[in-house]
């Protein structure tokens, strides 16, 4: 016989007393026979597979038994046992889900969900999860027309979208939230509708806003998993940055010409987008889809892994794509997997982070507001749609040099603009006369500007980049052509 | 639905230790009698899995809030702790480490600001919790935080 302390939150399955006396020669001999006396015990000392929980410490006298022979440690008639609770929490790790007080579905939700509801590894309780989590989009363009989709149809119960652009002709080729009718509305609108029309269940929740360090940590606080669909660096780096310090999951994935990607960043143990890429590229040196094109399918396919994984990690199933980053091929028709490491040298998810606030990402990136650079400089080395028509129209001699990609040039040109596509400005520069003007010109005025500067380089004394490329030039001087 | 009254005091006392642990969790434990919380006691968070998802009460500190509680004529009524960041509902984790009867209070801190506060308590097969009903009752101790550990 040995007298057991017996806890407070214990105390109603022993009658209200604080010892209890117990036989037995070893602890775990006299926990058993505990339980057998007060069998209510049983379920809040042992798990499942009967051994002792983990947050259940019992001391003989003053010693943890860890620190003893265990459950096998001999006790004495006048050894006094305490079992005494470790009391621990916290938040859900991954997605904060609280299983304890998910929301019922209801017969018709049961109905429309009963595909997931009848694979074991989905069920009911994981539906359950679905309603109660809430995912937010970053962007409703390409990659988070299908990832919207997919995640309302699925029966997630909350989708944020941040956006305050509107529907473009050029959108409709790949972002499938927006219709034809829907070109020149908010493509908040227009998501909202149409996703309130596949899954009335789903609360849509919209932000016509720019993403900003001001509101990002604000606008991602209510929800569980981030989904970057975004199309630019500084705008990655934010999300990336901003879920790492909120502890929230990004399903990322970006997309250019062909190529995807896709990875899960921004969990507790795996890394971040910083540990992959701690700098940004140059700026410039990485085309936009709207300067490089993209496959229209694409976001399609890149899109929906990223809603696969946020569904993973809601639910709970499977290999997150955590520490992978998968590269999709769409021409070869083949997806390559690289293993990711945590860096414990990373800025913002290392050791000792040196980025523990959000920052300035447009500077991060090296991306200089307009208004920023000298006007002088842009008035000698930049020419309006307006001015150029104005010079061509009195007769001066000007030579108009083109340096899109021929495919471009097909759409749409300047007449009597030569193509030099601007891979190929460096060994075909010597076709140019060094004494006469030059124009520069592309779709919008990026890729000309690094041309003339090449060409001043090599000693051109007389080049022009022409402001707001081709497309200015269609609204301003020849609205017959079409813009792409 | 089991309820749960605290004073003004013990509101504000869990607050205050939320904002000032933000962004880790902070943790206490609960002192009063018959549903009525009249007193907290800070404690240190002794987690090693990370204090910003996890908080962890040892057991020579839940010895001492059971020896501070009968001192005070009262029994140890459960524990509060902080979810930064995250909603003021229980977690699975919080779940599986619950004992039963206790009353666990959850404060939500987002972004420095405590928000939502409630209280939970384990169902007897530990299958999930129930949301239990949050009362403010009159302030008895205005001076109700305590550390254990200063």
């Amino acid at each position: 016989m040995a007298k057991i302390l017996i806890p407070t939150p214990l105390r109603p399955y022993t009658d209200k007393q604080d010892a209890v006396d117990a036989a037995g020669a070893t602890v775990g001999e006299l926990l058993a026979d505990l339980t057998r006396k007060h069998s209510g015990l049983k379920a809040h000392l042992y798990n499942d597979q009967g051994k002792l929980r983990s947050f259940v410490n019992v001391y003989v006298n003053d010693e943890d038994i860890r620190y003893l022979q265990k459950e096998q440690t001999p006790v004495n008639a006048s050894d006094t046992i305490s079992i005494i609770p470790s009391v621990a929490g916290g938040v859900e790790v991954g997605v904060a889900e609280p299983a304890a007080s998910l929301p019922e579905l209801t017969n018709e939700e049961i109905k429309r969900y009963s595909r997931h509801l009848i694979m074991p590894e989905v069920g009911i309780d994981a539906q359950r999860k679905l309603k109660a989590a809430k995912v937010l989009c970053i962007g409703a363009g390409g990659l988070g027309s299908p990832a919207a989709m997919y995640l309302t149809a699925a029966g997630v119960g909350t989708l944020g979208i941040v956006d305050f652009d509107t529907v473009d002709f050029s959108n409709l080729q790949r972002q499938i939230l927006h219709g034809t009718p829907d070109v020149g509305r908010s493509k908040l609108a227009s998501a909202k509708d149409r996703l309130n029309a596949l899954n009335p269940n789903v609360k849509v929740e919209t932000y016509e806003t720019a993403l900003t360090s001001q509101n990002a940590l604000e606008l991602f606080k209510p929800y569980d998993v981030i989904l970057d669909g975004t199309d630019n660096f500084p705008t990655r780096y934010l999300v990336n940055d901003a879920c790492v310090l909120l502890g929230k999951p990004n399903a990322y994935g970006s997309i250019f010409r062909f190529e995807g990607q896709a990875s899960v960043f921004g969990t507790k143990n795996g890394p971040c987008y910083r540990c992959l890429y701690p700098e940004p590229p140059p700026p410039g040196l990485v085309p936009s889809c709207a300067e490089g094109g993209v496959l229209g399918v694409l976001p399609g396919i890149v899109g929906v892994i990223q809603a696969t994984e946020a569904i993973k990690l809601i639910i709970g199933v499977g290999e997150p794509l955590i520490g992978r980053f998968l590269i999709f091929d769409a021409l070869r028709m083949k997806f390559r997997e690289l293993k990711l490491r945590k860096d414990p040298d990373c800025p913002v998810c290392g050791t000792h982070p040196t980025v523990t606030k959000l920052i300035d990402y447009e500077q991060f990136c090296g991306v200089v507001p307009a208004a920023a650079e000298p006007a002088a400089v842009n008035n000698a080395t930049e020419i309006t749609s307006v001015e150029l028509k104005q010079r061509l129209d009195r007769g001066d001699k000007l030579k108009i040099v083109d340096v899109r990609e021929p495919n471009e040039y097909q759409i749409n040109r300047i007449a009597g603009s030569v193509l030099i596509p601007l891979g190929d400005v460096p060994k075909r520069y010597n076709e140019l006369d060094p004494d006469e003007e030059i124009v520069v010109q592309c779709k919008m005025g990026g890729r000309s500007a690094k041309a003339a500067d090449f060409l001043r380089s090599v000693g051109y004394k007389r080049v022009l980049n022409l402001k707001g490329g081709i497309l200015d030039w269609i609204d301003k001087v020849d609205p017959t052509q079409p813009k792409y | 639905m089991s309820s749960l009254t605290i004073s003004a005091g013990v509101d504000a006392a869990i607050r205050a230790h939320g904002r000032e642990t933000y962004p880790h969790e902070c943790c206490g434990a609960l002192v009063g009698r018959n549903g009525i919380v009249t007193d907290v006691l800070a404690l240190p968070n002794t987690t090693e899995e990370g204090p910003r998802r996890r908080f962890l009460v040892r057991p020579s500190d839940y010895r001492e809030a059971e020896r501070r509680a009968s001192e005070l004529g009262a029994e140890l009524a459960g524990f509060y702790h902080s979810h930064p960041d995250h909603p003021a509902r229980p977690s699975q984790y919080d779940l599986d480490h619950a004992w039963p009867t206790f009353a666990y209070i959850i404060v939500s801190v987002a972004a420095g600001t405590d928000e939502d506060m409630t209280v939970w308590f384990l169902k007897d097969d530990r299958s999930s919790f129930e949301e239990g009903s949050l009362h403010h009752g009159e302030n008895s101790h205005p001076d109700t935080a305590q550390a254990v550990h200063g």
